[in-house]
């Protein structure tokens, strides 16, 4: 077969692959044929004949979603039979349509009706009776209205494919087929939304978003989601102060259009009516509401008097605060509190993994290579479920490369019905065989395989005598850049050992430290006393940690604030605020307003997140990263630390929270999507 | 799968939620893919038939035989409509498309038995015979 074809279409040569289909080969020459049901990266439909093209000596139009290209074909995608064969599509496709384009959602942003403004079919020849169904609710999330909807199948598609969970099918035939969800009237499934994104009409709208909005009207803010560790960009529709819709429709970021149900809908936290807008402080025994400016002083005075008396400080951190806001905690804990008792919730051993890859070059794999590589072995995560967007594209490697994938769970995983092999316990030893004849692998391991059991994954990885990379799984938005930060007591920023270490959390929790400082965290969650003298809190509610504070002051939450994230491939990406909360505050500002009122603000350095991230690059090993990618919402991956780390890290501290798709630790507990879709009850 | 929905239709008389899990458990397809298949089929139950299933063609040529006049006769005589069952379950209704007998048009089918030439009388007296009939 040659290596390429040669046609011309519309008076342009163009040279396309053999197999290249006629739309595509199009489309690299920067010519548009119009689609409904042709969806780059799903299988092909053609069942909506918009794409019709004359191709010449061929007796009729040709679709071409579905026309490989051939050489010395001549195809015209605009020509007055072309156009005159699309009208009368749309017409089709109208004939039934309920032209309620002025109260429809999708208004404004509706392929259909680009369309129909395009070749104008302004009238339509039918007299009969339009079928009407009404609006049915397939969950909290998925709306259908049948009478809009154009059967294009797109939905069904990136259902079965793209999530592998088939939840959405085309019942009856002809005019009154229609959309049905997988169980009875309702659906059971990720409830990610994909089904509602790709929608190019309004047959599919989302709970959260519907009739809230006209799409013009709002602004578009590319933020990175802020709850599990793969880092999505999930663009915020916000408008007011308001987010009024989250979803990914530029395909920009390193998810594309993928988000689960957390990143396209569960931002809806921020304006729960127990979201934090007034610091607090305790008074006879009961917290009460105080002014910054009061609540501040309370803190600077307290911070400043047990330094003077020589009393100890303890710090915990956060996973999902900003690696600015975790390097400027760690650099107020070490150089003005004068302590190594700072640590977070670690739910991978990340510090294991970088040491025993030490001394070697291009080790750890990004989001991209799950998608590129040609087989991955995954031990012990439920991907699907834990790491939505790792499972996707480890998906969409199998549909499109026939990437093998091999798993060791303990139970049964999503990953099962396209595994080449899978196998039930901890034991991946079984598989050397089969893997040694890879090109290459891509490992990733939670945290069933930590401490030695790190050191001895990775000696099999690299005994099989291929290319492997790694990923060590994590929890949350901001858990490798908690760790790369320095918020543990052995480790500072860029895992250079901290000296002499202090104490960890669950140390701290049970010492009789005089202050003990909480950052986004709850680890008081289980009901503990708090042993410390005094407690700040700083967070978005009043946890079960807040509870017991003596000073609680409210954060902002990552949608409200600036600065950067590292998920868990290690890549960096940028946070961009969408919206205020009246009176909560971003951690680092409440940071340097802490510094401020103690007079220790010259020692710490100025606050701004953009001049913290100068520090972290000139002075962080591994963040050397080009400040252009990310600032243009691109993501970075740090730099392996390439050293060995010669600290001993207790791996028994290693725990990770398994958070399923309808959990998020304290930000889900307040997200009304994630506590009222029927899965959430159905897996607790 | 569709010989197996028609298969278990028979026997069950249509096709019930219980018999959707059981064929795609079968097949290895979801009972999603099983309720795509058959509802795209109209000789696919999923509501309760008559013990006979009278089919009353109304396609081109039955109809220039009066087949719309059968079809009418035989919904005022049972009281029900188009894929409705008499209260006693002996009996339902469906008027479908050409079932491959026009040379004797009009066609009657009751469950797989076909009755060609139909007139008013005989309809007459296959209705009462059913009613009748164990
Ligand atoms: S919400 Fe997601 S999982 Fe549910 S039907 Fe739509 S695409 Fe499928
Ligand atoms: S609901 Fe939307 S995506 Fe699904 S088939 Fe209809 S028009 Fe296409
Ligand atoms: S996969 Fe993780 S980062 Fe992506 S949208 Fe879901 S929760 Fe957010
Ligand atoms: S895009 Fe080609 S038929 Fe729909
Ligand atoms: S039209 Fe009635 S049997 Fe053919």
């Amino acid at each position: 077969m040659p290596d390429s074809v040669k046609l011309t279409i519309d008076g342009h040569e163009v040279q396309a692959a053999p197999g290249t289909l006629v739309i595509d080969a199009a489309k690299q020459a920067g010519i548009e044929i119009p689609a409904f049901c042709y969806y780059e990266g799903l299988t092909l439909q053609a069942a909506c004949r918009m794409c019709l093209v004359e191709v010449e000596k061929m007796p009729k139009l040709q679709a071409a979603c579905t026309l490989p290209v051939a050489e010395g074909m001549i195809v015209r995608t605009e020509t007055s039979q072309v156009a005159t064969a699309r009208k009368y599509t749309l017409e089709f496709l109208l004939t039934n349509h309920p032209l309620d384009c002025p109260v429809c959602d999708k208004g404004g942003e509706c392929e259909l009706q680009d369309m129909v403004f395009r070749y104008g079919a302004g009238e339509s020849r039918f007299t009969e009776i339009k079928i009407h169904t009404p609006e049915k609710q397939y969950s909290p999330v998925v709306y259908f209205d049948a009478p809009r909807c154009i059967l294009c199948f797109r939905c069904v598609r990136i259902c079965n494919e793209g999530m592998g969970v088939g939840a959405l099918g085309v019942i009856n035939r002809g005019a009154v087929s229609e959309i049905a969800p997988n169980v009875g009237d309702h659906l059971e499934c990720d409830e990610c939304g994909a089904c509602v994104d790709i929608c190019p009409v309004g047959a599919l709208t989302s709970g959260a978003y519907r009739y809230q909005t006209r799409p013009w009207e709002m602004t578009h803010v590319g933020t990175i989601c802020t709850h599990c560790a793969d880092g999505c960009k999930t663009t915020l529709g916000t408008r007011n102060d308001r987010i009024l819709r989250g979803n990914n429709r530029d395909h920009s970021g390193i998810n594309g259009e993928f988000l689960c149900v957390k990143g396209r809908y569960a931002y809806d936290f921020y304006d729960h009516p127990d979201r934090l807008q007034a610091p607090l402080v305790r008074v006879n025994r009961k917290l009460e509401e105080t002014s910054w400016a009061q609540a501040l002083e309370t803190v600077a005075k307290k911070f400043n008097e047990t330094l003077a008396g020589g009393g100890s400080f303890g710090v915990i951190g956060s996973n999902h605060t900003t690696n600015e806001e975790n390097f400027y905690l760690q650099k107020f804990a070490r150089e003005v509190l004068g302590t190594n008792h700072i640590d977070h919730h670690r739910t991978g051993d990340v510090v294991t993994l970088l040491d025993a890859l030490s001394g070697q070059q291009d080790k750890l794999a990004t989001v991209a290579d799950l998608y590129q590589r040609k087989a991955i072995l995954v031990v012990g995560a439920d991907l699907a479920i834990e790491h939505p967007l790792l499972s996707y594209q480890i998906r969409a490697n199998y549909r499109h490369h026939q990437a093998r994938i091999y798993v060791v769970t303990p139970g049964p995983v999503r990953e099962d019905n396209y595994a080449a092999a899978s196998v039930r316990g901890h034991e991946y030893e079984s598989l050397r065989e089969k893997l040694k004849v890879e090109p290459e692998l891509v490992i990733l391991f939670d945290d069933s395989v930590k401490g030695d059991g790190v050191r001895k994954l990775v000696d099999f990885g690299e005994s099989l005598g291929i290319p492997v990379k790694y990923i060590c799984l994590v929890d949350y938005s901001n858990s490798r850049g908690a760790v790369d930060m320095g918020l543990t007591p052995e480790l500072l920023p860029g895992y250079h050992p901290a000296g002499q270490p202090g104490m960890h959390a669950q140390e701290m929790l049970a010492a009789d430290l005089n202050v003990l400082w909480v950052v986004g965290s709850n680890p008081l969650k289980a009901g503990a006393s708090r042993k410390a003298g005094f407690l700040l809190v700083q967070d978005m509610f009043l946890t079960e940690t807040a509870q017991q504070a003596d000073v609680v002051l409210p954060a902002a939450c990552a949608y409200e604030k600036i600065g950067t994230v590292t998920n868990v491939t290690g890549e960096v990406q940028r946070l961009k605020r969408g919206v205020n909360t009246m009176g909560a505050k971003p951690d680092l500002e409440i940071m340097g307003f802490i510094a401020r009122e103690m007079g220790v603000a010259a020692k710490l350095g100025p606050w701004a997140p953009e001049i913290v991230f100068e520090e972290i690059r000139k002075t962080v090993r591994g963040y050397q990263i080009p400040l252009p990618v990310i600032a243009t919402g691109g993501a970075a991956q740090t730099m392996p630390v390439n050293g060995r780390i010669p600290v001993e890290v207790p791996s028994g501290l290693v725990r990770s929270d398994h958070n399923g798709l309808f959990d998020s630790g304290t930000l889900g507990r307040y997200s009304k999507v994630l506590n009222s879709v029927i899965e959430s009850r159905l897996s607790r | 799968m569709i010989p197996m929905l028609l298969y278990a239709q028979d026997e069950v008389g249509h096709v019930s939620d219980e018999l959707i899990e059981e064929i795609a458990r079968r097949v290895g397809v979801t009972p999603l893919q099983v309720n795509e298949v058959l509802t795209y089929y109209s000789m696919l139950h999923r509501k309760p038939l008559g013990k006979y299933h009278v089919q009353i063609c109304t396609n081109i040529s039955c109809l220039l035989w009066d087949a719309d006049k059968l079809w009418e006769q035989a919904c005022h005589k049972l009281g029900i409509g188009h894929k409705e069952a008499t209260g006693d379950g002996q009996i339902s209704l469906e008027e479908v498309e050409c079932i491959g007998a026009c040379s004797w048009a009009p066609a009657v089918q009751v469950n797989y038995d076909f009755h060609h030439f139909v007139t008013s009388e005989k309809l007459d007296q296959l209705l009462d015979g059913l009613r009748k009939k164990q």
